[in-house]
């Protein structure tokens, strides 16, 4: 059963309906900030499109009244704790791993001109 | 010392309490082990050396003064996935070649306070996407069965420590497969716990709804000791689930006589590799003398796991890793010009091509227009899977089938096809989808390959599960075999 839904998607990939485009992968890549090189972007294009056709096959599945699951074990609901401070000040430690500090201040490019 | 590696993580804690030997020549011998094989698997990205043999060393004097713990002075190594304080945790990424953690991850400290002593971090596919452990910034991990094969992914390096006795115990995490695949491709035991059940604190988030902690040894006995001792609520992992942790040592023996086992349909088709099913079926004919009642089920909605797991966990992880900006700590890029240049060149520059592939995927995904389409669809067929299993576990105890369609694949062989790649974990995502715990032992070779059975539960039925794989490790012995070279 298996192997026979993967070659429904070999075959599909062959004649692929939806294949994205290079400014729709360039776009995606600015929404993730991510900067890539045009060399990256044909390589994305072709493997997000069969990334997308391969989930294509959820569309088989028949989900009219069924509830979108987020977590595995239902009925468990986020736990509330005392509004209390528990953390100690341990910047300087966390800070150590920083690019670029400045009296404890981590530095970015100018934002405002 | 130098023959360590023939005994269980179980009989060198316990040789390490009657004084057989001291953690310092253990450690020692481990370390010698590590040396000699990494240029030929690159299974570690960093050793610990000073830190371990000082441990062993204060190790030793807690023996001595018997006040020792479960593990105390037993050497273990973590997955790079772990925060270790005042230790390089790299994640396998670039991203975080230059981070060093200012605290432990909980597991890493519950096994240090149980005494165990860390050796070392293990290579893994960068963000531990990857079945093949291919994906590093340091390079890949090689099997020991065959340097030409991969060790499976993503906690390879974890599986390739374990499998050539280099370490008698390894952590690894499991979102999609990555215990349960690399123990199977590397003839050796692993745990993905119940979801919930291990913190996790500390370790690097890739897919929050389905990552979950465990770990690799050579026996479901050492798994089981380990696994005692780094499960358990951790106020500090908002997902950790408030339930005692039963002795899974002492749920060892349980009697297996009358088991109900669920052989999967949908596992046993023309996807699986014809003499890696002979071994699955092989073993479970033992399961069968053994007292188990074998029937078979079907989970019909189990083949949409992998289109499943491949919307939620790009979803997730895009989410996950947007911390990663190059502003608090991680790789910054050079000269930015501006702020979304910073951003955007050192996410660029900072990540591989397969993290940087899914953190798209998920950018999509969740994007504007598609989200509907795209991950609440996903949601609700994760949903009719979950049906699936509960329906399964009506009727049966556990379920088995193989852990993987085929043995280890050649370095290489899957990288250029992402879809090739992820579907070599169809069978293990079901049970991240459904939160379940499952194990993979070995259960036979295939041309002097180990294959992988595995064993899936449900919901916190650790101790059941880990039993039944004790059960076959005390009539077989392909727990015990070691790859030529490491013997």
């Amino acid at each position: 059963m298996i192997l026979r839904w993967f070659s429904h998607f070999a075959t599909r990939a062959a004649n692929r309906p939806m294949a994205l485009t290079r400014e729709q992968i360039a776009s995606i890549a600015a929404l993730a900030r991510l900067d890539l090189t045009s060399a990256e972007i044909p390589v994305y294009q072709d493997s997000l499109s069969r990334i997308l056709d391969f989930v294509s096959a959820l569309d088989r599945a028949h989900t009219t009244d069924v509830a979108p699951m987020s977590h595995p074990l239902p009925g468990l609901s986020q736990r509330l704790r005392p509004d209390v401070v528990t953390e100690q000040d341990r910047h300087e430690q966390y800070q150590a791993n920083a690019p670029q500090l400045a009296a404890g201040l981590y530095l970015v490019p100018k934002v405002i001109e | 010392m130098s023959d360590w590696h023939t005994s269980t993580l179980t009989q060198l804690a316990a040789g390490l309490r009657a004084r057989k030997f001291s953690s310092v020549e253990l450690v020692r011998a481990c370390l010698a082990r590590i040396d000699a094989s990494q240029a030929a698997l690159n299974a570690f990205i960093s050793v610990t050396r000073e830190q371990a043999l000082a441990d062993a060393a204060a190790a030793d004097r807690a023996l001595t003064a018997g006040s020792g713990g479960a593990l105390t002075g037993v050497p273990i190594a973590h997955k790079d996935i772990f925060c270790t304080q005042g230790v390089r945790t790299t994640c396998g990424s670039r991203m975080l070649d230059n981070f060093v953690s200012p605290y432990d991850a909980t597991v890493v400290a519950k096994l240090k306070g149980a005494g165990a002593v860390m050796l070392g971090k293990t290579n893994m596919d960068e963000f531990a996407m990857g079945s093949s452990s291919e994906t590093s910034y340091y390079g890949p991990v090689r099997n020991p069965w065959n340097p030409q094969l991969v060790p499976g992914g993503s906690s390879g390096g974890s599986a390739a420590a374990v499998a050539a006795r280099l370490v008698p115990g390894a952590t690894a995490t499991d979102t999609g497969g990555s215990i349960r695949q690399p123990a199977a491709l590397c003839g050796i035991t692993g745990i993905k716990p119940t979801y919930g059940r291990v913190s996790r604190y500390g370790m690097i988030a890739f897919a929050s709804s389905l990552d979950q902690g465990g770990v690799l040894t050579t026996s479901a006995a050492d798994a089981a000791l380990l696994l005692r001792e780094m499960a358990g609520f951790d106020a500090n992992d908002s997902t950790s689930v408030d339930t005692p942790v039963p002795d899974y040592v002492a749920a060892l023996e349980q009697p297996l006589a009358g088991l109900k086992v669920g052989l999967l349909r949908e596992f046993f088709d023309k996807g699986l590799d014809a003499q890696n099913e002979q071994r699955v079926r092989e073993a479970l004919k033992v399961y069968e003398q053994l007292g188990a009642r074998l029937t078979e089920v079907s989970l019909p909605n189990l083949p949409l796991s992998v289109p499943v797991y491949y919307v939620v966990a790009p979803a997730e992880c895009s989410s996950n890793l947007a911390r990663f900006d190059g502003v608090r700590f991680g790789y910054r890029c050079q000269k930015p010009r501006d702020l979304t240049d910073l951003y955007s060149r050192s996410r660029g520059e900072g990540f591989g091509a397969e993290v940087k592939r899914r953190i798209m995927t998920g950018t999509y995904v969740l994007s504007a227009g598609y989200y509907d389409a795209y991950y609440l669809k996903a949601q609700r067929v994760r949903q009719l899977i979950n049906a699936d299993f509960t329906r399964a576990f009506g009727s049966v105890d556990v379920l088995m089938g193989p852990t993987t369609p085929t043995p280890a694949f050649a370095l290489g062989a899957k990288t250029s096809d992402p879809i090739t790649m992820y579907l070599n974990d169809i069978y293990t995502i079901g049970a991240n989808l459904a939160g379940l715990p499952a194990v993979s032992i070995p259960c036979g070779f295939v041309q002097q390959l180990p294959v992988g059975l595995q064993i899936v539960g449900p919901h916190f039925s650790e101790a059941r599960v880990l039993s039944a794989a004790h059960a076959f490790q005390r009539v077989t012995d392909w727990h015990t075999r070691v790859p030529q070279g490491y013997a």
